[in-house]
């Protein structure tokens, strides 16, 4: 048998893992192409956080649709500050609580559920995957007979900020879609938080999660399939979190995006 | 409660409580301004520490931050104090340590003498009387030397993690990593795996994959799959092949709870490990793992300062002798650790409080892509961090971790070290790289064109 020369393989083994192995060397350090290919995908994670939220672009999506929308923003004025501050992107700003106060009596009380599409951490992942799974979704939830709050639009938002907009809107379950914490090789990835009950104060234990939702992930479809399961357990079981844990294996109690 | 006052010109700075004039001292952290304890101004952060540099050590020993009766770490610092060892530092004040410690007397063997005196309170008081330059320099005086299969932390020699993950705990897929990062002479501190599920089978396969791998080219190194304690615990029944027993600690009880764990615990883990005597050169189990922010983030952390809570971390390391303690420094994010700028900090600080205390230190320098941070400020950080002779860093293939999502340090940023520092890995292990073709006689890697021998093993992965 030959001796395997050690470039060769490694490139072969490459096939295996996703990780960064057998890069070509100049000295010890690594080549030039690599370094390159590193700083791209740490660019576009980096874009994926700071990129401004274009959330006129939602908002037209979603007129588009029929869908009635309200945009929010949460208590950390701007990214630096949401950044640094977890707690404040968990609340609504005075402005936006009024906004949800307003909303006629006749669109909120005695709903099945309030749709939540928050930047979180990363931009990307909403501009990309956000309407279309609201395009995966709405026939189910039509299906189903579930009646509909106003789709809420929240700027520099955790998840937990869809605790405080159930309790104003008196939804019976909410679902965030909630741009993930971006990683070098995946910096679009969209996550779903489905709470029943929602209000301020819920704790993580109370939520199910949907992760990894993006090209090369988890299709819309697929996202939709097993959110609908969960919903439906949700409504039935009047409960959400680790008591309601589904069986499949796709579904993961955690996400990124907190 | 004692009080603390500090004048400046016509305004006087009060802080009512020792834990408070410890966070008010603090290095600017995110995490500190989360938990509402940091300075309002930057003329209150010099009052604080100035009058922290009046304030005598002992009166550590008089006001524990937590209470001994309702915190065992507390009570661990406090009955483990060592009278004798601090005889020489009793008269003194922080401002005073500082002195004494950059003194061009005070040496390695004199540093060794008062570690058993010197409480983490201690510690972390005296680093935010220091710049950067100071933690450098007294750290570098420390040498902590630990052993298991081969000998760790010896002056003039940086080791390396090797950190293999995979997303699916693939075995070939990890085994692919650790290939790559021997032939590029990394692994020599252990071969750690994070799996990515709390699985016990899972942790098993992966040890016995290591276990057989280094068996199989007699490599003096160790392994160890970071699951929890518990876990290790119930492998080791098993006659799982353990060489190493990991945990995350943090230095509260509370924040241990937090993580399923406490003292009695780690006692037994402990104990168990060295039972087995698996290590060859020495008998150094443990390895443990602690980060700035732990607490806080398990809402555990008293009205404390993460920096002085992550040095208490230390006196539970200290208790059991470990063979590597890794402060994870920027993985927690920005609301602890913002910037390049505070992780610097965080990680000097974390390394020199550790030497101090006498542990065996290495630190996992990284960042998260919502931090304002990139490569380069981990470029300086581990610069920096080996001219203050730090035990070990990690070797991630590209610096990439495709499990925990975030980036750390590669094998080729220790190669450039030793290159820049003229450091050399673990005698033991540099020996073996040499036997296997991977060194040349000038500590150089092999070029990637050249056959080499470890990757017989290959053709079985690929199958």
């Amino acid at each position: 048998m030959k001796t395997p020369k050690v470039l060769d393989d490694l490139r072969q083994l490459k096939a295996i893992t996703a990780a960064r192995i057998g890069l070509p060397r100049a000295g010890s350090s690594i080549a030039t192409d690599e370094i390159l290919s590193f700083d791209l995908d740490h660019a576009r994670a980096r874009d994926a956080v700071h990129l401004p939220f274009q959330v006129e672009a939602i908002m037209q999506q979603l007129a588009a649709r029929q869908l009635p929308a309200i945009q929010v923003h949460s208590a950390a004025s701007d990214r630096t500050v949401y950044l640094q501050r977890p707690d404040l992107g968990r609340q609504l700003d005075k402005a936006s609580q009024q906004r949800l106060a307003d909303v006629q009596p006749d669109c909120k009380g005695d709903v099945d559920l309030v749709i939540v599409i928050a930047d979180g951490l990363s931009t990307s992942a909403i501009h990309t995957n956000a309407i279309p799974l609201i395009d995966a979704l709405l026939p189910r939830v039509t299906a189903q007979g579930l009646s509909l709050a106003p789709v809420i639009v929240a700027s520099q938002a955790r998840v937990a900020i869809a605790d405080e907009i159930g309790e104003w809107l008196k939804a019976r379950v909410s679902i965030n879609l909630i741009g993930e914490r971006p990683g070098l090789s995946s910096s679009d990835s969209l996550g779903i938080y489905l709470t029943y009950g929602p209000r301020q104060g819920c704790t993580d234990a109370e939520r199910n999660c949907i992760s990894n939702i993006r090209q090369g992930g988890l299709s819309p479809k697929q996202a939709v399939r097993l959110l609908e399961n969960l919903l439906t357990s949700a409504l039935r079981l009047r409960l959400s979190g680790v008591q309601l844990k589904d069986d499949s294996s796709l579904l993961e109690n955690q996400g990124n995006s907190d | 409660m004692t009080q603390y006052r500090f004048n400046l010109g016509s305004h006087t700075y009060q802080f009512n409580d020792l834990k408070t004039l410890m966070a008010k001292a603090s290095p600017l952290k995110s995490g500190d301004c989360l938990a509402g304890v940091a300075a309002l101004t930057e003329e209150e952060r010099i009052a604080a520490k100035s009058a922290l540099a009046d304030l005598p050590l002992s009166r550590f020993l008089q006001e524990p931050l937590i209470p001994y009766e309702v915190d065992e770490v507390t009570r661990l610092i406090i009955d483990s104090h060592d009278a004798e060892a601090f005889a020489p530092l009793s008269s003194m004040t922080v401002g005073e340590f500082r002195n004494w410690l950059l003194a061009y007397e005070t040496d390695a063997e004199q540093l060794r003498v008062v570690a058993a005196g010197i409480t983490p309170e201690m510690a972390a008081a005296v680093s935010k009387l220091m710049r950067n330059q100071d933690l450098i320099l007294v750290a570098s005086k420390v040498e902590v030397i630990s052993r298991f299969r081969n000998t760790v932390g010896l002056k003039g020699h940086l080791s390396t993690r090797l950190q293999p993950n995979h997303p699916t705990d693939d075995p070939q897929g990890i085994a692919a990593s650790i290939l790559d990062g021997l032939l590029n002479g990394s692994g020599d501190a252990v071969i750690g795996i994070n799996p990515a599920t709390d699985s016990v089978q899972a942790a098993t396969l992966l040890l016995q994959l290591v276990d057989e791998l280094r068996q199989r080219y007699a490599m003096p190194i160790q392994s160890c799959v970071l699951t929890h304690i518990t876990n290790a615990m119930l492998i080791m029944e098993r006659n799982g092949p353990v060489d190493l027993v990991f945990q995350s600690i943090a230095g509260t009880e509370a924040a241990n709870q937090s993580f399923g764990i406490h003292l009695a615990m780690l006692q037994e883990a402990f104990d168990g490990a060295r039972a087995l005597q698996r290590g060859t050169v020495g008998d150094n189990v443990m390895y443990f793992e602690t980060g700035q922010g732990s607490a806080l983030s398990a809402n555990a952390h008293h009205g404390i300062d993460q920096q002085t809570l992550e040095a208490r971390a230390y006196a539970v390391a200290r208790q059991y002798q470990p063979l590597l303690v890794n402060t994870v420094v920027g993985f927690i994010g920005p609301e602890y650790l913002y910037d390049g700028k505070q992780i610097t900090r965080a990680g000097l600080e974390d390394h020199f409080c550790g030497k101090l205390l006498g542990l065996p230190m290495g630190c996992d320098i990284c960042y998260t892509n919502h931090a304002e941070a990139d490569q380069n400020d981990m470029d300086n950080l581990l610069t920096l961090l080996a001219t203050a002779g730090v035990n070990f860093i990690m070797g991630v293939p590209g610096a990439d971790d495709i499990m925990l999502n975030y980036q750390s340090t590669s094998f080729h940023d220790a190669n450039y070290l030793r290159q820049l520092l003229g450091l050399r890995p673990a005698q033991e292990f540099e020996d073996w790289l040499r036997n296997m073709g991977l060194y040349n006689e000038q500590s150089q890697l092999l070029p990637t064109d050249q056959p080499a021998p470890l990757l017989e093993s290959l053709p079985e992965l690929e199958s």
